[in-house]
């Protein structure tokens, strides 16, 4: 049994939106963080859907890279987070509200 | 002892049973980047290895000694691809040409000024160390991979290399509320920004067959594919994440708050690197890979750069913060490059490289003039504060002066030119709506940059006396009156803060902190209102730092030079733009 590829674009266009919306709708930095994983990840699923269709190893490889910069992603990012964790009570992104103009 | 013979039959035979060809490594090719991460690994090892702490200046005179060996393997480099031609390299992920090379010299450039204008403002804040230049020299290699990436995902990985340790950066300064704000935001709308990137750069894979610029050129010549959706969302999704990264208007949100928020040696660092990189490779892919697309990108880039170039300079006008100020005159510059971008012949690109090459000096030198004025602790960044440089330090503010008439595109600056070749590239591309409005909005600016120059040669310094609350002299009145309208709210309430902290006694504020130990300005709450109590720390005299003195000078230096004898790089910009 096989099931069209479309069936995985779709499915990774729908992951990439609710990446997409929560990024923009959440308040906590953690969320907001989850959901940009959430839009690699379907990328990627992007990725290796294509590559499988065009019969390409490119594909796959490049997904490789993606787990590797969003792993170092991880990295910065919750250093960041934990540095203002460190002056603040929780991650919400409202809390920080020094800029503005 | 296992000979190294038999070791080379191992992997024949490995590689011959899988097929993989391993590709061959031009290591000459990639050489001003190996430089700058050999030279960053070096520091970083003599850092830890080091029995004491070892000083600022230390690594700066490294940093300076790794830019300009970079900077020579990429005039090498670029000897080569003028007399060879341009080539590619590593399995034809990297496109060795005179675009690439010129941009492997601008880095190599910023690399050098950078750490000398960061010099005294590490010292000062107290947070030595070798990580500024180091996180300084790992974008910088980003920023030059970016330039000769000739593979999409080569470009994000890149861009991911250039970015990362920017977020870094801009967070520094832990002990400043405003310095961390600045790194979340800026790193969670980069990596939002880098989400759609890579989605992008799946679906352009998806509709193309390949991620190699060339390939993707090669087929979409082959096939006519206007019609297709994942191609054509691919590229938008791709311009979105470039127009995240040169903060280009629908996604430029991130950028005032980032460049107010950063320590200010790294916000001028993080304008010149970052929009360099940006361009780099938004030109690249979208001149020489979607050429044949260009009927459906090329009204895009229309309404992105109009929109840029007008909200910049607008929004420019209404700022109190001469950082922000200065992060939307840097939006609007954006809007001026995109000018080329949107022509998309060889004079637009050639114009933009140009337009790129000049205002990486502009805004490093602007930079580190707002980063000695700010004085210590880094927050005294209201306009009120330029009253009256000239009369304090007049090296200082005349510095400033030919720094902002130059942002503004006055003659025998570097500006002027660089305003007058995008012009000319988008006339001659007949894109005569483009540049009337670009005309406009350099007429906006010029009006907030001159602001300041007039606040700098006009009254006294806010520290002497207490400050009146108009902005601007009445000479300058009429030219200054809707911007006075605007901002007049808070002027008067910084007059009343200023009332309330002079109030106390005759002996000015600063005069009491800077008895109060070394450092201890930056830290306590962060959520000290910004214009209360602090207005009188004294600003840092220019004299104070040999370092900062010399990296200001290369920045003047080269404005005014190339103003006055433009040809060199013109003709560097001209030649480099071989990508056609």
């Amino acid at each position: 049994m096989s099931v069209d590829a479309s069936w995985y674009l779709t499915l990774a266009a729908v992951l990439f939106s609710i990446g997409v919306v929560g990024l923009l709708v959440r308040r906590n930095v953690i969320v907001m963080f989850m959901c940009v994983e959430l839009m690699l990840n379907a990328a990627n699923l992007t990725f290796v859907t294509f590559a499988r269709a065009l019969d390409d190893v490119g594909g796959q490889v490049a997904v490789f890279f993606v787990l590797v910069v969003a792993a170092a992603e991880v990295v910065v990012g919750l250093g960041i987070i934990v540095a203002i964790f460190r002056r603040r009570v929780g991650a919400t992104a409202d809390d920080a509200h020094v800029l503005k103009g | 002892m296992i000979g190294l013979e038999s070791l080379r039959g191992l992997q024949g035979a490995l590689l011959g049973a899988g097929g993989i060809v391993l590709p061959h490594i031009d290591y000459t090719a990639i050489l001003p980047e190996l430089i700058l991460l050999g030279g960053m690994l070096l520091l970083l090892v003599v850092a830890a290895l080091s029995p004491r702490r070892l000083a600022t200046e230390f690594y700066a005179t490294a940093t300076v000694g790794i830019g300009i060996a970079s900077l020579v393997a990429s005039l090498v480099l670029w000897k080569d691809v003028v007399s060879h031609g341009p080539f590619t390299a590593v399995a034809k992920s990297l496109d060795i040409d005179g675009f690439a090379v010129l941009f492997l010299v601008l880095v190599s450039c910023v690399l050098i000024v950078a750490p000398m204008l960061a010099v005294g403002y590490l010292r000062r804040e107290g947070i030595e160390g070798c990580e500024y230049y180091v996180l300084a020299l790992i974008s910088g290699s980003g920023a030059m991979f970016m330039a000769s990436a000739n593979d999409l995902v080569l470009v994000f990985l890149a861009l991911e290399v250039l970015s990362l340790p920017l977020y870094v950066l801009a967070g520094f300064d832990r002990r400043r509320a405003a310095s961390s704000e600045a790194a979340i935001k800026y790193f969670v709308l980069g990596a939002f920004s880098s989400a759609i990137f890579v989605y992008g750069i799946a679906l352009t894979y998806g509709a193309t067959g390949s991620t190699n610029l060339g390939q993707i050129a090669a087929f979409l010549a082959r096939n006519v594919l206007t019609s297709n959706g994942v191609l054509l969302g691919g590229v938008a999704l791709l311009l979105c994440g470039f127009a995240f990264k040169i903060a280009a208007v629908p996604f430029h949100m991130w950028s005032p708050d980032v460049y107010q928020g950063a320590p200010t040696p790294a916000t001028g660092f993080m304008a010149a690197l970052a929009k360099a990189g940006g361009f780099a490779a938004l030109l690249r892919v979208f001149v020489t890979s979607f050429p044949t697309l260009r009927s459906s990108w090329q009204p895009v880039i229309w309404v992105v750069a109009i929109l840029t170039l007008v909200l910049g300079a607008s929004f420019a006008v209404v700022q109190r913060d001469i950082k922000r100020m200065l992060a939307y005159s840097s939006i609007n510059h954006a809007g001026f490059i995109l000018l080329g971008l949107q022509a998309a012949t060889a004079q637009g690109v050639a114009a933009s490289l140009y337009y790129l090459f000049i205002y990486a000096f502009l805004v490093l030198g602007s930079f580190a003039v707002v980063t000695l004025v700010a004085g210590r602790g880094d927050d005294q960044h209201d306009l009120s504060r330029y009253r009256g440089l000239a009369r304090r330090q007049p090296v200082l503010a005349g510095s400033f002066t030919v720094l902002l008439i130059a942002q503004a595109g006055a003659p025998f600056t570097t500006g002027f030119f660089s305003k007058l070749y995008v012009l000319q590239a988008a006339v001659a591309a007949h894109s005569y709506a483009l540049a009337a409005v670009a005309m406009g909005s350099a007429a906006i600016a010029t009006f907030f940059y001159l602001r300041v120059v007039f606040l700098m040669y006009s009254g006294s310094a806010p520290v002497e006396a207490g400050v009146s609350p108009e902005l601007v002299e009445p000479g300058a009145a009429s030219l200054a009156a809707p911007a006075l309208a605007m901002a007049a709210p808070s002027g008067q309430a910084l007059a009343s803060g200023l009332v309330a902290a002079g109030g106390a006694g005759v002996e000015p504020a600063w005069a009491k902190r800077s008895g109060g130990g070394s450092g201890a300005s930056g830290e306590g709450d962060g959520a000290e209102p910004p214009g209360e109590a602090t207005t009188g720390v004294p600003e840092t005299p220019l004299s104070s730092s040999p370092w900062t003195v010399a990296g200001l000078g290369i920045c003047v230096g080269a404005t005014v030079l190339f103003g006055i004898w433009p040809e060199p790089i013109i003709e560097f910009a001209r030649l480099a733009t071989t990508i056609f």
